[in-house]
C-alpha cells in the first residue's frame, strides 16, 4: 500500500498519496480543476496557493503543480487576485525613471517587509526587483524578475498593493525595446528579405524535385 | 530518492563521460533513421489509430482518441440556444488566448478591426507559455531562409506545403524583429548579437532564446500588448461549435461559459481558430507536456465545419520528458539542454545516438533503448534513459545551467535534484500534433470561407515532423498572418445569418455511416477527476 498523508483542501480532510503533487491530490480527492489549473508544469502561474501545516504558525504560498502534498496541510487555491496592469503605449514610452512613477507609483509606498520575496514561489527576490524599479534600474529588475511567471503570489502579502508582476513586466518590456543593444544582423536580413533578395533563391529550392532535395538535406553541412 | 539501481546506474554515466566528450557521436544515415522509425516510433504503431468514417478524411488514419472525438456527438445536441439571438457582436472573432490568438488580436486590431479574444481558461494558459528552448530565424552571416527551409522541409520528410514553409523561414527575421520591438527580451551579447544554438535537425545555430523561458516570454509580452491596446478578452469561456450563413461561411460561434455553464452566441465577420493541440487526449497513453486545455477542440470545430485535415496521424514525442520523478513525469525537459552538450546515455553509461538527432527520430532512438535493448533504467512506474546534464557545465563552464537553462534547475532543485552535478532520467512524452487543419498561404482554412486558423491547430506547414523552435516561429508568422488576413476580409463582408445546420448535417453522417457514440465533444478539459465510487453526472 502506498504510503498516504491527510490533507484538507478548503478545511475538508482527503487521505491521498503522499507522492503526489497538490493539484493531482485535489483531483485524486475528486475535484474537476477549471480555475486553479493551467500548464500544469510551473511556467504559467495559475495554480498560485495558500497552504499552512496544522499546528505551525507560518502561512506559505507555493504553485500547486509543483509542490507535493505534506501530512496535515491546509489547503487553499487562489482562483484569481485582483492585480492591477496599467496600460501604456509601448512606442511612446522612454526608459527613464518616471516611466514607473506615472504608471506604478504605488511602489514608492514599499515599506520594505519583504513579505513578496518571502512569498514568491520561483524564490525571486522580489524586494530587490521592486527596489530597483523604484530607482529606475529596469535592467536590474527585469533580470531579478524574469523568471517570474505571475502568480500574484507577491501582491496576495503586499502591505502597499503593488502589483509586482506588472512592475517586473513593464521593466523587461522596457529593457528588451529599449536598452539592450539592438541585433545590427538581424535589420539587416529583414531588410534583405524586404527588398526581395532571397525571392528568386527561395522559390528555386521549392521548386527542386524531392529526389534532388533528399540528396541536399542528406549531404548538407552542419555547423560545428 | 534514487533507487539503487540508479545509483549504480549513475557511476557508470560518470565513469564514461570524460571519454565520451572527447568525440562527437555519429549520426545516423536517412536509411538508418528510416528503419529506427518504422520500427519503434508510436505513429507506426497501427492500434493507436483508428479510421475517419465521415467528412473529407473519411478512410483515412486517425489517433484513435482523436478519432472518438471526431465521431462523438455535438454537445449542443438536444438544446442548442438559438443561434441568432446574438449575445456579442464583433467583425473578428479569436478563439484561443495563446502565443498565435494573441498574435492574431494584435494584429486585426491594429488593421482596425473590432477583435474579441475568447478562451478557454485564462489569455496565456497555452502551450506557448511553456516552450521552453527557442525560436528559429535565419539572421545570422552564414544562415539564410533557404537553409531554414531546407533543414526544415527535410525534417519533416519532405511533407510541408511548400508555399507555407516558405512564408515561415522568409518572414522568420520579421518576427523576432517585431517581438524584439514589443520589448521581449532575447539572449545576446553585449553588442546586441543574438545568442544562437542548434536544436535537433538544425545546420545552422539559428535557435534564439530567452533563456528556457522563451515562450513564457514570448506570450507574457504579447498578452501585456493585447490588455494594452484594450482588445476584450472572454476568460473561460469556450467555443464549442461554429456558426454558418447556412451555406459555407462561417459567421459566429456557439460559446460556453465553462463556469456558469450558459451558452452565448458570438456573430463575427470572420473567425481565427486558435485553439493549439491535443496532449491531453494522452494518445497511446503517453504523458504530455502540454497544458490543461489542449484537447483538440479546434480541430473538432473545424472539421464539423467541413475543413480538411492534413497529417493528423503525425504526433510529435518530444524524446526529453521528464521520467523520474513521478511528480514531474511527462513534463518538458527543453531540447536546449542538449543544444548545451548534454548526451543521450544509457543505464550502462554508453552514448546509443547523437543527442541532436530530429525529435522523431531521438524519440524512437529512447523507445528502442528501454525497449528491445534493455538498456533503460527502471523507475518503477516506467523506465528512461539519462540525459548527462553534468556535462553542461564541463563544456560551458560552472554557472551555465543557472544561466541558460534556470526553469529546468529549479524544476529539479524542488525535488533535491541537482542536474549541475546529476544526470536526469528522460522518456518521449506528447508535445505537439504536427497536422491539423489545412490551410492556404493567407492563413484561410480551404474549403470553408469566414474561417481562419494559426498555431498548432494547423496542419502543414512543418510536414509531418516539426523542428524545435519552429512552433513558436510559426504562432508568430501565422498568428499575425491569420490576424491580418481576418481583419482585411472582415472589412469585405457583411454579418451573417447564423445557423447550425452544418452540425446537424455532420451528425446525419455519422447515423449514416453507422457511427454511434455516448461521447461529447469538443472534449474541453480531460477527465483527471478520480471518482473511487462513480459519482453523479
Amino acid at each position: 500500500m502506498e504510503k498516504t498523508v491527510d490533507v484538507f483542501f478548503f478545511g475538508k480532510k482527503y487521505s491521498v498519496p503522499a507522492s503526489l503533487t497538490i493539484m493531482i491530490a485535489m483531483e485524486y480527492a475528486g475535484y474537476t480543476l477549471k480555475r486553479g489549473c493551467g500548464c500544469r508544469h510551473g511556467f504559467c502561474g495559475a495554480c498560485a496557493t495558500i497552504y499552512r501545516i496544522k499546528g505551525k504558525n507560518e502561512l506559505k504560498t507555493c504553485l500547486a503543480c509543483q509542490t507535493q502534498v505534506e501530512d496535515g496541510m491546509y489547503v487553499a487555491s487562489i482562483p484569481f487576485f485582483p492585480t492591477d496592469k496599467r496600460r501604456y503605449d509601448i512606442e511612446a514610452l522612454q526608459a527613464d525613471q518616471q516611466v514607473m512613477a506615472q504608471l506604478y507609483p504605488e511602489i514608492y509606498s514599499c515599506i520594505g517587509c519583504n513579505a513578496c520575496t518571502k512569498a514568491c514561489p520561483q524564490n525571486l527576490n522580489v524586494m530587490q526587483y521592486i527596489a530597483c524599479a523604484q530607482r529606475g534600474d529596469f535592467e536590474g529588475c527585469a533580470a531579478l524578475s524574469f523568471d517570474c511567471v505571475g502568480c500574484g503570489c507577491c501582491s496576495v502579502r503586499c502591505p502597499a498593493g503593488i502589483s509586482h508582476p506588472h512592475v517586473g513586466l513593464l521593466a523587461r518590456r522596457l529593457t528588451g525595446k529599449y536598452i539592450v543593444p539592438k541585433s545590427k544582423h538581424l535589420e539587416k536580413r529583414v531588410q534583405e528579405i524586404r527588398e526581395g533578395q532571397y525571392d528568386a533563391l527561395i522559390e528555386q529550392i521549392m521548386q527542386k524535385p524531392i529526389t534532388e532535395m533528399q540528396e541536399l538535406y542528406n549531404s548538407r553541412e552542419i555547423e560545428k | 530518492m534514487l533507487t539503487p539501481e540508479m545509483t549504480e546506474s549513475i557511476k557508470k554515466v560518470e565513469e564514461t563521460r570524460a571519454q565520451r566528450m572527447q568525440c562527437e557521436p555519429v549520426r545516423m544515415s536517412a536509411a538508418e533513421k528510416d528503419a529506427l522509425l518504422k520500427q519503434y516510433h508510436p505513429d507506426y504503431r497501427d492500434k493507436g489509430f483508428t479510421e475517419i468514417a465521415v467528412g473529407p478524411n473519411r478512410g483515412q488514419k486517425v489517433p484513435a482518441e482523436l478519432g472518438a472525438l471526431l465521431h462523438a456527438e455535438s454537445r449542443l445536441k438536444g438544446h442548442a440556444p438559438d443561434p441568432e439571438q446574438i449575445d456579442i457582436d464583433v467583425d473578428v472573432l479569436v478563439i484561443g488566448g495563446g502565443g498565435a490568438g494573441a498574435a492574431a488580436a494584435i494584429e486585426a486590431h491594429r488593421a482596425g478591426a473590432k477583435v474579441m479574444i475568447v478562451t478557454k481558461l485564462r489569455i496565456g494558459d497555452a502551450n506557448t507559455m511553456m516552450a521552453e528552448g527557442g525560436i528559429q530565424a535565419a539572421d545570422q552571416e552564414n544562415d539564410s531562409p533557404m537553409q531554414h527551409y531546407l533543414d526544415a522541409f527535410g525534417g519533416g520528410h519532405f511533407a510541408a506545403k511548400p508555399e507555407l514553409l516558405r512564408k515561415l523561414v522568409m518572414e522568420a527575421p520579421e518576427a523576432i524583429l517585431w517581438l524584439n520591438e514589443l520589448g521581449v527580451m532575447f539572449d545576446k551579447d553585449e553588442n546586441g548579437r543574438m545568442i544562437t544554438t542548434h536544436g535537433g535537425g538544425t545546420s545552422r545555430k539559428r535557435m534564439h532564446a530567452c533563456k528556457d523561458y522563451s515562450g513564457a516570454e514570448i506570450m507574457r509580452t504579447l498578452r501585456d500588448e493585447v490588455l494594452n491596446l484594450g482588445i476584450p478578452v472572454m476568460e473561460f469561456t469556450s467555443a464549442v461549435e461554429l456558426c454558418k450563413d447556412g451555406h459555407d461561411r462561417v459567421t459566429g460561434a456557439v460559446l460556453l461559459n465553462m463556469e456558469t455553464d450558459d451558452y452565448l452566441v458570438a456573430r463575427a465577420k470572420t473567425v481565427i481558430l486558435a485553439t493549439g493541440g491535443a496532449g491531453r487526449l494522452h494518445y497511446q497513453h503517453f504523458p504530455t507536456s502540454n497544458h490543461y486545455g489542449a484537447t483538440a477542440d479546434g480541430l473538432i470545430l473545424g472539421y464539423r465545419a467541413g475543413a480538411r485535415l492534413l497529417y493528423q496521424d503525425t504526433i510529435q514525442y518530444h524524446p526529453t520528458g521528464a521520467a523520474w520523478p513521478s511528480q514531474l513525469h511527462g513534463s518538458l525537459v527543453t531540447e536546449k539542454v542538449r543544444s548545451l552538450g548534454a548526451m543521450l546515455v544509457n543505464r550502462d553509461g554508453e552514448v546509443f545516438m547523437h543527442p541532436l538527432e530530429t525529435r522523431d527520430v531521438a524519440a524512437a532512438a529512447i523507445i528502442r533503448e528501454c525497449g528491445d535493448r534493455n538498456k533503460g533504467v527502471d523507475t518503477g512506474f516506467g523506465s528512461g534513459v539519462w540525459l548527462d546534464t553534468p556535462m553542461i557545465e564541463q563544456i560551458g563552464g560552472p554557472g551555465t545551467i543557472e544561466k541558460r537553462i534556470p526553469a529546468m534547475l529549479r524544476m529539479y532543485l524542488n525535488y533535491d535534484i541537482d542536474m549541475r552535478t546529476q544526470p536526469i532520467l528522460v522518456y518521449p512524452t506528447l508535445h505537439y500534433q504536427n497536422g491539423g487543419l489545412d490551410i492556404a498561404e493567407d492563413s484561410s482554412v480551404n474549403g470553408v470561407p469566414g474561417l481562419f486558423a494559426a498555431g498548432e491547430v494547423v496542419g502543414g506547414i512543418h510536414g509531418r515532423n516539426r523542428l524545435m523552435g519552429n512552433s513558436l516561429l510559426d504562432i508568430i508568422v501565422f498568428g499575425r498572418n491569420a490576424g491580418k488576413a481576418a481583419a482585411a476580409a472582415a472589412k469585405e463582408t457583411a454579418p451573417g445569418k447564423l445557423s447550425l445546420d452544418h452540425v446537424a448535417a455532420y451528425a446525419k453522417e455519422l447515423e449514416a455511416a453507422g457511427v454511434h457514440s455516448e461521447a461529447v465533444s469538443p472534449l474541453l478539459l480531460p477527465a483527471y477527476a478520480r471518482h473511487s465510487r462513480g459519482g453523479a453526472q
